[in-house]
């Protein structure tokens, strides 16, 4: 039988259809896969093969009565930010200790009903407060790739998988799930997307719900998918999203199948494509990259605009007031009181003290200290307030651009995977991972990162792709067409593979 | 909005001497006031009061990671008509903030309130105190969520904590600095908890703490600049409203003619001791880190949603005093007592509504409620809710003296025996045989028969007719208190020829 793993998630779906394989099977072959690499890549904190295997038998019955849900009996992985009932959820942090919830998170319910089956939980940055996976308190996620040194031979550096949803972009890279739920605030699904050759879609803010999701940031958390192609991109987040009462910023707006509109092509599509982007001392493989999106889609059909986002410069700066501002306030709860780590101190205070500093790790004291600092007395007005206002520049940006255009193309990140520590000592460094990304989280659309080829060191880069709010089925649309022109990459053998 | 400034001056006799002359007082108070509603602001889970420790607590309640906020549409509602009912302007856009500190019983590490986008704007009530009717000006009333309760006694080295109130509803409504003696106070806070039970927005009950005021206070001389204000906090009662005011009035004056300076500061109240204590400066304030609640869109109402909570808004007390006085002529004072609870006017209606020719006789009804069923209650300290007269046994005996049935004097009676014994009033009546004689012929018997026996009474009643009194009483005592008193009245003047 071929490596099941190496199967896409609608090549499984498809395979399960027509009884080829059992989702038994199928997750079998995953529990092994993960039993194999995750020593070397650790992309899972916690597996759960025996509910997996529940799971799968269940969906083995429902598939054989001919009531499969539109995941039945696909192995996934669910990123350590999503609640899960029952199972250690703990955002990859001390501080939640062993913290079991009594609820699924709504996006995940999601998925458990249309079938899926869940593997484990997967590794993240803390909190979701990084680019590169180093600050999780499991632990470093290991990218699968490998970069060239400079005779073009492989290196054994180990490199970063791109953060935070480092766990679900390593995974689905190294095949150990057919596709991964992840979260985005400011890049967190498209960065490590692009990082490692996979598809990411951050949908727009409101498209899925955040109950149930460890909160980073209130106004700019999302979540989606992480998957080998845009098709089991469309498929994931078709599950995914839905509006939920629960939420009161998820929006009440149907779901469209994503995947139907995969094959409607994109002749005459408009693509914007942002001089601001152009930063100064981007790299030639980045700027031929994002040439070579510009002739892909010019040549599926689709006609390119120079267009002009005029307050790009300004959406770094006021994310890393507003995100760190509002989880300031989130991570109040982690306070050693009802749940999680408590270290006992001489009083009320101490016990504070003692908790979160040993509790949180050393960026997530950072962020909270910023967000602390920039809602203070004195002090709101100049930070805070201004980057709101900054924000609804940004979004006025896109709104005058979308009068010309559908769609706006730019590259994921500026430069290809990094490798361990290389960031880590200049933290201004790492923010700047985010610059390509943060202006789709500022200002609510959706954003896609889609593989579109090799740096010169042999690891993946990749372009996103910017729509309408709530037009994600014209990224899915775009995506494909870039997609189909660059091909797939995937990580060159299997080193990770232990036995 | 009406100004509020028949407030702003103070009368004399709300002054308060010290040694270098009078000094007169600001008072200005934010009364937080449950808001009446089954659920918590932005959980599913019961307000019930009196349940077993954390039994009312809900995943957001807990502040369980992940867990969001959804409003609850009735204590908006319940705010809203607060608002109506204060004749304050509702603002149909508002917006919740986070107010960020750190205690064990504040599971989010914040609570959500509405801090620079209140629900509702400026309003005003109208009080009696000090002799006149004044204005007391709303500055606003915005909802929040509560925060749960410490037990510092369960145990020997810990502390616990029962969130079975956090996230319940809080209105805060905040006045104007615009009362000038504790009286005033006292009344602000009595007439809002009585608007606030009529609309059924808080249960008033201040023993439970579902209604308590920080209070703030600072003296200056007589419409010079005004002074430093301390804020009193929590307090749960009306007279302790008062008597933390007149304290803390002495220690600042005190304090001010010795040479000092007031603080600005937080001070709690300690009515054992009949002192007011700091609590922490303004040094020591926290830095609450207001922002929006990402969580939270703002809270958009439409003008129709506002318009139909106007239009089924019950009558308040002022509407309710003025409709006594116009349709029942009753006297404004009396008007003014049965409107104070809500209870005791619907008490009254009901009274009323039973009896025949009810606005002639709103007066006689009026009396009835008032001076013996109240004064009866008061006396047992009872309340008008717990009352074991029903409206209809009142009813029945205004009924009675009306259709001249019964003399006031024996109505005092058979209330009595209503009181005492129950039943209804017409039957005792009749089964005791208390009907007033109206049967002149007996009447004309028994006046002849007492001129008869008192010739010198006769003569001593014409050179001085205000003697008629006492024929009036031999009349009755001869007939056992059932003649009809004006019929005696008439009879003997002419028997008399006075």
């Amino acid at each position: 039988m071929t490596d099941l793993t190496k199967l896409t998630l609608t090549e499984a779906r498809d395979g399960l259809a027509k009884k080829t394989f059992t989702s038994t099977e199928l997750t079998d072959a995953f529990i092994a896969a993960i039993d194999r690499a995750n020593p070397a890549i650790n992309a899972c904190v916690m597996t759960t093969p025996e509910h997996a295997r529940a799971q799968a038998k269940e969906s083995d019955k429902r598939i054989a009565a001919g009531e499969a849900g539109l995941l039945e009996g696909l192995p996934l992985g669910n990123k350590d930010l999503f609640c899960t009932k029952g199972i250690r959820t703990t955002a990859c942090s001390k501080i939640l200790g062993n913290f079991i919830p009594q609820y699924e998170s709504t996006v995940g319910q999601n998925l458990w009903n249309a079938g899926a089956v869940m593997l484990g939980k997967l590794n993240n940055d803390e909190f979701a407060m990084g680019s590169s996976n180093e600050t999780s308190a499991f632990g470093n996620v290991v990218s699968p790739w490998r970069r060239n040194g400079k005779d073009g031979k492989p290196t054994t550096d180990k490199l970063v998988p791109g953060g935070s949803s480092g766990g679900s972009s390593a995974a689905v890279a190294a095949d150990l799930c057919l596709a991964a739920t992840a979260t985005d605030t400011g890049g967190s699904i498209r960065q490590p997307a692009a990082l490692t050759g996979t598809v990411g879609i951050k949908p727009t803010y409101g498209r899925c719900s955040r109950w149930g999701i460890v909160a980073f940031a209130s106004s700019l958390d999302q979540a989606g998918p992480i998957t080998k192609t845009v098709r089991d991109a469309a498929l994931m987040l078709k599950v995914m999203a839905s509006h939920d009462s629960k939420d009161t910023t998820s929006v009440d707006a149907p779901v469209p199948d994503y995947e139907a509109a995969l094959s409607k092509g994109i002749k005459g599509l408009r693509i914007g494509v942002p001089k601001e982007y152009r930063v100064e001392g981007m790299s030639k493989e980045i700027e031929k990259l994002w040439d070579d999106g510009i002739a892909w889609l010019k040549a599926a059909g689709a006609t390119i605009h120079d267009i002009s986002l005029p307050h790009t410069k300004y959406a770094l700066p006021a994310y890393y007031i507003v995100a760190p501002a509002e989880a300031s306030s989130n991570l109040a709860r982690y306070d050693g009181m009802r749940y999680g780590l408590r270290v006992p101190g001489d009083n009320l205070t101490d016990t504070y003290e003692k908790t979160r500093a040993e509790g949180f790790g050393k960026e997530v004291r950072r962020r909270i200290l910023i967000g602390t600092y920039v809602l203070s007395a004195g002090y709101y007005d100049a930070y805070y307030l201004k980057a709101q206002k900054v924000r609804t520049l940004i979004k006025r940006d896109f709104d005058n651009a979308w009068a010309n255009v559908d769609v706006v193309l730019t590259p994921t990140t500026p430069s290809p995977a990094f490798a361990f520590g290389e960031k880590t000592g200049d933290p201004l460094a790492m923010y700047l991972e985010d610059i390509f990304t943060v202006t789709v989280n500022m200002a609510g659309l959706p954003g896609m990162s889609v593989p579109a080829g090799l740096s010169s060191q042999g690891t993946p880069l990749g372009l996103q792709l910017i729509g309408k709010p709530f037009d994600e089925e014209t990224l899915f649309r775009a995506a494909q067409a870039i997609e189909d022109a660059a091909g797939r990459f995937k990580a060159p053998g299997n080193w990770w593979m232990k036995g | 909005m009406a100004s509020a400034n028949t407030s702003a001056s103070a009368t004399s006799s709300n002054l308060i001497p010290g040694a270098t002359g009078d000094w007169e007082l600001v008072i200005g108070l934010e009364v937080h006031a449950q808001v009446a509603s089954n659920s918590k602001l932005f959980s599913g889970s019961s307000t019930q009061f009196g349940a077993e420790p954390n039994s009312h607590v809900s995943l957001v309640d807990a502040a369980m990671p992940g867990m969001l906020p959804v409003i609850n549409k009735e204590c908006v509602a319940q705010a809203i008509r607060t608002g109506l009912g204060l004749k304050a302007q509702i603002n149909n856009r508002s917006i919740f903030d986070r107010k960020n500190y750190f205690y064990p019983d504040l599971p989010q590490g914040y609570q959500i309130s509405q801090y620079k986008h209140p629900v509702v704007g400026e309003g005003e009530v109208e009080i009696d105190a000090d002799g006149e009717t004044m204005r007391v000006g709303i500055e606003r009333l915005h909802l929040e969520q509560d925060a749960g309760k410490s037990l510092h006694d369960q145990h020997p080295d810990y502390s616990y904590v029962d969130l079975n109130r956090s996230g319940v509803a809080l209105m805060e409504i905040v006045s104007k600095p615009d009362m000038r003696s504790s009286k005033q106070a006292q009344a602000y806070v009595t007439k809002l908890r009585t608007i606030l039970r009529y609309l059924g927005t808080c249960d008033g009950d201040m023993e439970k703490g579902n209604l308590r005021a920080d209070v703030n206070v600072s003296v200056r001389k007589p419409g010079g600049p005004l002074g430093t204000r301390c804020e009193i906090k929590n307090v749960n009662s009306i007279r302790f409203i008062g008597q933390a005011i007149e304290v803390e009035a002495r220690r600042q004056i005190d304090i001010i003619e010795d040479g000092g300076t007031i603080d600005q500061e937080t001070r709690l109240f300690d009515a054992a001791k009949g002192e007011t204590r700091s609590m922490r400066s303004k040094e020591e304030a926290h830095d609450y880190r207001y922002f929006p609640d990402p969580d939270l869109l703002p809270l958009e109402l439409t003008q129709a949603f506002v318009d139909d909570l106007k239009a089924h808004l019950p009558e308040l007390p002022d509407e309710k005093r003025a409709r006594f006085v116009k349709d029942f002529g009753l006297s404004v004072y009396d008007a003014n007592v049965l409107v104070a609870e809500r209870e005791r006017a619907d008490y009254f209606e009901t009274v009323l509504g039973l009896v025949k020719d009810g606005k002639q006789n709103g007066k006689l009804a009026a009396n009835w409620v008032i001076n013996e069923l109240l004064g009866r209650l008061n006396k047992e300290g009872q309340d008008i809710a717990d009352s074991k007269i029903t409206p209809q046994q009142i009813a029945g005996i205004v009924n009675l003296i009306a259709s001249n049935a019964i003399s006031g004097k024996i109505a005092k009676d058979l209330f009595e025996i209503v009181w005492t014994e129950g039943g209804d009033p017409a039957e005792i009546v009749d089964k005791r045989g208390m009907k007033q004689v109206t049967d002149t012929g007996a009447i004309e018997k028994a006046v002849d028969d007492i001129i008869a026996a008192n010739p010198e009474k006769v003569e001593q009643a014409k050179a001085k007719p205000s003697m008629l009194g006492w024929f009036v009483g031999q009349v009755m005592k001869s007939t056992g208190g059932k003649a009809n008193p004006a019929a005696v009245n008439d009879i003997l003047k002419s028997k008399l020829g006075i």
